[in-house]
């Protein structure tokens, strides 16, 4: 059973997802909440044992099969992949928790489609094979599409739609991008790539290259960067709030997907093609930051806010991505954690409080008050201070850092006064919704009685999500350590390849 | 072989393309599909052509590289079931919106006009 642990946090969803398909657990709604429940934070205590293990032994290759690498598919669980899974799985879990008080029943197989969309998001964190990551993408897509969908509306339609066609295109793309380095590689294994990359000559460098960059557009479409990034805001706020609580984690999965890419194949040792990407991120990423501000000063409400929130935040992690030295990735491992957490939470919130104000919803005008302002505006203070990185909580940690490893790049002077300017749009955005929201009101009496109010599983899986902002600032000593370790980790180009073609040993 | 191959991949890939940006659900379902086929052709190719060469099945000096193979194969069912996905969404995006464009309205037709 030990032996095949890193292979859990693929199996379990997997597991789950069927599981809930068949009677007697998918057999009426009490018994598909209890069994997702349990299921899912199974799914996540063996993503923590996963990374006490990694702790302790260091990388585990798992070896799919038992064909070795690279000959077969290998999983790969590094301090970065399986962080990463543990933050998916308690997102999940988390998700799966606040949909338990009546999401869950506006659609169908709303709690396996979970299930599956935490399994691709797994499988593309932990596998270390070109090919596989597109088939897990595959996988976290076609559950992210039905999702979607799930409960939605006429709006709802037309992004879906969007969406759909937009990643299929995207898929097309991927799949030409990984022919093309098949054929100039030979070896769709990611650490062999990296070894093959630096051998090409002649014409094959220009081959690979083209590969790489098609590989970056793909990724810009599921991270969000701009020019791609138009179908986001549409799509997060038409889903179900607690649907895009989970989307949180996919863009993240195409910045991940960079970091691995272009520093491990195309890193410091890819000869001609090394830091390849690096120019075209490094401004893209600028421009991702500006455009993302400006949405947020644009939004009309609570939950486009959020969305445009993703993509500040993805923004933000691109620029760091394009650093490539370990301080930088050490900040963005420690930014993820805290902005995909911060971002679910204001989704939620988003919810909850457009629930309470009846027909304006979560518009930021001013309407009927929420039923329960200081529970809720205690929340979106929490949420808002972490968001726009003020101190005490983990946003303004993860600021200060992110500036301190920009500090000696090259372009500097272009990304602090930008980034500063975001983070101030970010706050006076934030602030004028949030004073909106929970002061102005059209009149002083709540205008039905019958408002729903905040289910207790709502609240706990809600203050999950927001005690993530004081609990990464308190534990900010062990947590930055090991994002520097698992930044060191991924920046050791030899040791990575060393460990991954040996199988683990 | 090789110019065929490859103008065969060019064309599927640029009538794909002409047809995704038609912005009709019909004609984006077919040019997505005509993509996908220049595809998984591309992907097929990235194992060089080759004639007469055995599969890897058998004994054979030369044999041709299954792992496009086995890769083309994986992209046809993905495709498919994307395809039938997309086939689903467009009719539903029909009746919900009461237009096959892919924005729902056209694109010169004002907001009021679609109520």
């Amino acid at each position: 059973m030990i032996q095949h642990l890193t292979f859990l946090p693929v199996l379990l969803p997997m597991l789950a997802g069927v599981l809930l398909l068949i009677s007697p657990f998918g057999k009426n709604k009490t018994n598909r909440r209890v069994t997702s429940v349990i299921l899912s934070a199974v799914a996540f205590l063996a993503s923590l044992v996963l990374l006490l293990k990694v702790q302790a032994e260091g990388i585990q290759v798992y070896a799919v099969g038992d064909w070795s690498a690279p000959f077969g598919i290998v999983l790969v669980a590094d301090p970065l992949s399986t962080l990463l899974v543990c933050l998916t799985t308690l997102l999940g879990f988390v998700c799966v928790l606040y949909s338990s008080a009546g999401d869950d029943e506006k659609g169908s197989f709303f709690h396996s489609l979970v299930h599956f969309l935490i399994l691709g998001v797994n499988g593309a964190f932990l596998t270390g094979d070109a090919f596989n990551l597109f088939v897990f993408f595959e996988v976290l897509l076609i559950a992210s599409y039905s999702l979607l969908m799930h409960g939605g509306d006429k709006k709802n339609t037309r992004a879906a739609l969007h969406y759909v066609i937009l990643n299929l295109v995207g898929s097309a793309i991927f799949l030409i991008a990984l022919g093309i380095l098949y054929g100039v590689l030979g070896t769709l294994n990611m650490a062999d790539m990296a070894q093959k990359v630096a051998l090409l000559q002649g014409d094959d460098v220009y081959l690979a290259k083209i590969g790489g960059l098609l590989l970056l557009v793909v990724f810009a479409l599921k991270g969000a960067l701009l020019p791609l990034h138009l179908w986001l805001p549409n799509t997060y706020a038409t889903a179900m709030p607690v649907v895009a609580a989970l989307f949180a984690i996919m863009t993240k999965v195409g910045v991940y997907s960079m970091m691995r890419v272009y520093t491990l194949i195309f890193g410091d040792e890819a000869g001609e093609l090394s830091h390849m990407a690096q120019s075209w991120l490094w401004w893209l990423a600028l421009a991702t930051i500006a455009m993302g501000a400006m949405g947020v000063l644009a939004s009309k409400d609570l939950r486009k806010l959020t969305a445009n929130l993703v993509i500040v935040s993805v923004g933000t992690l691109v620029a760091l991505v394009a650093v490539q030295t370990i301080e930088a990735s050490s900040a963005a491992i420690y930014y993820l954690v805290h902005s995909t957490l911060v971002t679910a939470a204001l989704f939620m919130l988003a919810d909850l409080i457009g629930r309470q104000r009846g027909n304006v919803a979560d518009r930021i005008i001013a309407g009927s008050p929420v039923a329960q302002p200081r529970l809720l505006g205690a929340c979106f203070l929490i949420a808002a201070v972490a968001v726009i990185g003020m101190p005490p909580l983990s946003g303004f940690i993860g600021k200060v850092w992110l500036l301190e490893a920009t500090l000696n790049a090259e372009y500097t002077f272009v990304f602090w006064p930008l980034y500063l300017l975001a983070s101030l749009a970010i706050l006076v955005g934030v602030s004028k919704a949030g004073s909106t929201v929970f002061w102005h009101h059209q009149s002083q009496e709540t205008e039905n009685a019958e408002q729903e109010r905040v289910y207790p599983v709502q609240l706990v899986a809600l203050i999950i999500l927001l005690s993530g902002g004081p609990l990464m600032s308190i534990f900010a000593g062990p947590l930055s350590e090991y994002a520097i370790g698992a930044a060191t980790q991924l920046h050791d180009f030899n040791n990575n390849i060393k460990v991954i073609l040996s199988g683990g040993q | 072989m090789e110019l065929l191959y490859a103008s065969c991949v060019g064309l599927l890939v640029s009538c794909g393309v002409f047809l995704i940006l038609r912005a009709r659900t019909f004609p984006v379902v077919l040019g997505l599909t005509m993509f996908s086929y220049a595809v998984n052709l591309f992907l097929f190719s990235s194992g060089r052509l080759s004639l007469n060469k055995a599969a890897v099945l058998g004994y054979s000096s030369e044999y041709a590289d299954p792992l496009p193979q086995a890769l083309v194969l994986t992209a046809i069912v993905i495709g498919f079931a994307m395809t039938a996905f997309v086939v689903i969404l467009a009719i539903r995006g029909k009746t919900d919106l009461g237009s096959d464009h892919v924005d729902g309205k056209l694109p010169n037709q004002t907001s009021d006009k679609n109520k």
